[in-house]
């Protein structure tokens, strides 16, 4: 269940609470998240929408801890993040957060296998275990025969899946996509959406998602929309069980 | 060993770029190579004399004579335990190209003066039984292909005229650096032969009883000799060879000059390199940070991609060095003591890693505080 209100269940994946976030600009600043709360439970998919600037990207940074608030917090499976060293969020980052972005973010110098391989390099696990988990992911996204292919070899809907397979390789506790599909025609979106979708249903997964794209939003169970640094409209069921 | 991958990827990434600097560092340290060679050569006498010998010339010049009556005189003075005199010849072997350097000596006393020589005591006796007999350095015999028994015909530049002499022996060192070019032969049949200087020696040399008192006794053969038409100008053998080097000029303060402008151009030049090579991926270190890659690691990444060009660059350029060396003397004679010690090759290695490291800090501090979301939105 999602909700917007700030009167969530302890249950929830996702806490926000009061989340402020400014910035000075020439001298202005700039409120670009002002009093956010934010419940997300586990499975839950959930596409946050908004004029450019709305503080989407933020928002989604703030969530995966590659940013720190100027107030309020942000708690993900009891682990409250908000101020945590930057070492320990490093860490945390690795465990609980898949990525991925709009302009896919590969490794140009490295293979498919090898890109996938990146976040487990961070684990204890051997080579051989390695190898079996981004076997197993590539084959999810539909890539088992383009393991050793660069990025340069593959279009730009293959990378966005192989992106998806880094992502999901270490079996984070939720995946943040930012314009996941941004960069890409229509057919290749939509084979995006529709594995993100798979993850969701199959698999359980958590996934926040930016878009511009309202047919892409559609997607989600949930469309939240920022407007002014707050979560103020909910029209698709956000604060309904 | 997992990140290995991650290490040479980005290493191959611009390969021009790559090879080129590692290049650099090949160049920089075959030209170090060959410095601490050329340095090694114009010191060697200074890093090998003998601590316990003297030498005695002529207060004027060394092209000076001393009379060989002073060797009577010297043997009475107090301290001094051993005497022996040599004669510089200046003599040509087919070609002036050929030079190396050849001394009528004191067949009595040549042996024992110098004993890190070896020469077979067959050979030694041969030489000294035979008054044209001489003995050459291996180095010298190996050059022109000499055997024992060959005649050697040297024309005389000083002492004119053509002179013939038996090699009768080759010596060797008995130290890696100790000068094997020489060519001795008898001082009676130069004394004979030549149109002018009889009974004049060279120099002398001297060996102290103990190498504690040799500036004393240095003072005393100095002062023994004051206000005689010969006066004599004595110093330790390492003094004799290093006034040796000093008139070929400031070796040393060269060679640290090229050395040091060679090296300060090849830090600038990494850390040149090193600073594109992460501007151009600002992008990918950030996602590495991202995906949970710490800053550290980052930063190691960075500073192991420097050190690896370091590595390989510096290795291959003083194993040619090195292999440059083992081909011996290329000036024909003017360098004999050709030789890239071990002890600089690890100096010059620890130099490469130095430059490489220094050459990655600033580049790799810059991507360790690399801020994830900045970088992200330049991608």
């Amino acid at each position: 269940m999602v909700r917007v209100d700030g009167n969530g269940g302890a249950a929830s994946l996702i806490h926000v609470r009061g989340l402020d976030k400014k910035y000075t600009r020439g001298g202005e600043e700039i409120h670009v998240l002002q009093g956010l709360n934010l419940d997300v439970d586990s499975g839950d998919f959930v596409a946050f929408m908004g004029p450019s600037g709305s503080g989407k990207t933020t928002l989604l940074n703030l969530l995966g801890g590659l940013d720190v608030p100027s107030a309020g917090t942000i708690t993900v499976a009891g682990d409250e993040i908000t101020h945590m060293s930057a070492s320990k969020l490093t860490d945390w980052r690795a465990r609980h957060v898949g990525f991925i972005f709009q302009m896919y973010n590969l490794i140009p110098v490295l293979t498919a296998f090898q890109n996938v391989e990146l976040p487990l390099l961070l684990t204890k696990l051997s080579k051989s275990d390695r190898k079996k988990h981004v076997e197993t992911a590539l084959q999810l996204v539909g890539l088992g025969d383009r393991m050793k292919h660069y990025p340069r070899q593959l279009s730009g809907g293959q990378e966005q899946r192989v992106a998806i397979a880094r992502a999901i390789v270490s079996d984070p506790t939720f995946l943040l996509c930012d314009e996941p599909t941004g960069d890409l025609d229509r057919k290749a979106a939509d084979e995006i959406m529709e594995l993100i979708g798979r993850l969701v249903q199959e698999y359980g997964k958590t996934v926040l998602m930016v878009t511009h794209d309202p047919a892409v939003a559609k997607q989600a169970q949930v469309t939240l929309h920022l407007e002014k640094g707050s979560l103020v409209d909910a029209p698709e069921g956000a604060g309904k069980p | 060993m997992k990140f290995l991958p991650l290490l040479i990827a980005n290493l191959f990434r611009k390969k021009l770029r790559t090879s080129l600097t590692i290049g650099s560092f090949a160049v920089a340290l075959f030209l170090f190579g060959l410095l601490v060679i050329v340095r090694g050569a114009f010191s060697q006498g200074v890093d090998i004399a003998g601590a316990d010998r003297l030498v005695v010339i002529n207060k004027t010049s060394l092209i000076q004579p001393l009379p060989l009556s002073y060797r009577d005189r010297l043997l009475r003075m107090d301290g001094i335990k051993q005497v022996t005199y040599q004669n510089w010849f200046g003599g040509v072997y087919q070609d002036e190209k050929n030079f190396f350097p050849q001394f009528a000596v004191d067949v009595a006393n040549q042996r024992a003066m110098y004993p890190e020589f070896i020469i077979p005591e067959d050979q030694w006796k041969a030489f000294a039984e035979d008054r044209e007999g001489a003995i050459a350095g291996q180095n010298t015999a190996e050059r022109f292909g000499w055997k024992v028994g060959d005649r050697i015909p040297l024309r005389g530049t000083i002492y004119t005229g053509s002179w013939e002499f038996n090699l009768r022996g080759i010596y060797k060192g008995s130290r890696a650096q100790d000068d094997t070019t020489q060519f001795w032969f008898h001082y009676d049949y130069l004394d004979e032969r030549r149109a002018f200087g009889k009974g004049d020696v060279g120099w002398y040399v001297v060996r102290v009883a103990e190498p504690d008192l040799s500036v004393k006794v240095a003072k005393a053969i100095d002062a023994e000799f004051a206000n005689s038409p010969f006066e004599t100008k004595t110093d330790t053998e390492k003094e004799f060879a290093a006034s040796f080097v000093k008139q070929m000029g400031n070796i040393e303060f060269l060679i640290l000059t090229v050395g040091g402008v060679v090296f300060f151009t090849l830090l600038l030049v990494t850390g040149n390199t090193m600073a594109i090579a992460v501007r151009e991926r600002i992008g990918e270190l950030a996602v590495l940070k991202a995906l949970g890659f710490s800053n550290r690691f980052v930063l190691l990444l960075v500073m192991m991609e420097s050190l690896i060009v370091a590595f390989v660059g510096g290795g291959l350029g003083l194993l040619l060095a090195k292999l440059f060396s083992l081909r011996g003397d290329p000036t024909g004679g003017i360098l004999p003591y050709f030789y890239l010690p071990p002890i600089w090759i690890v100096a010059g290695f620890g130099t490469a890693l130095l430059v490489g490291t220094a050459g990655g800090i600033l580049p790799a501090f810059s991507a360790m505080r690399l801020r994830v979301v900045d970088a992200i939105r330049r991608v």
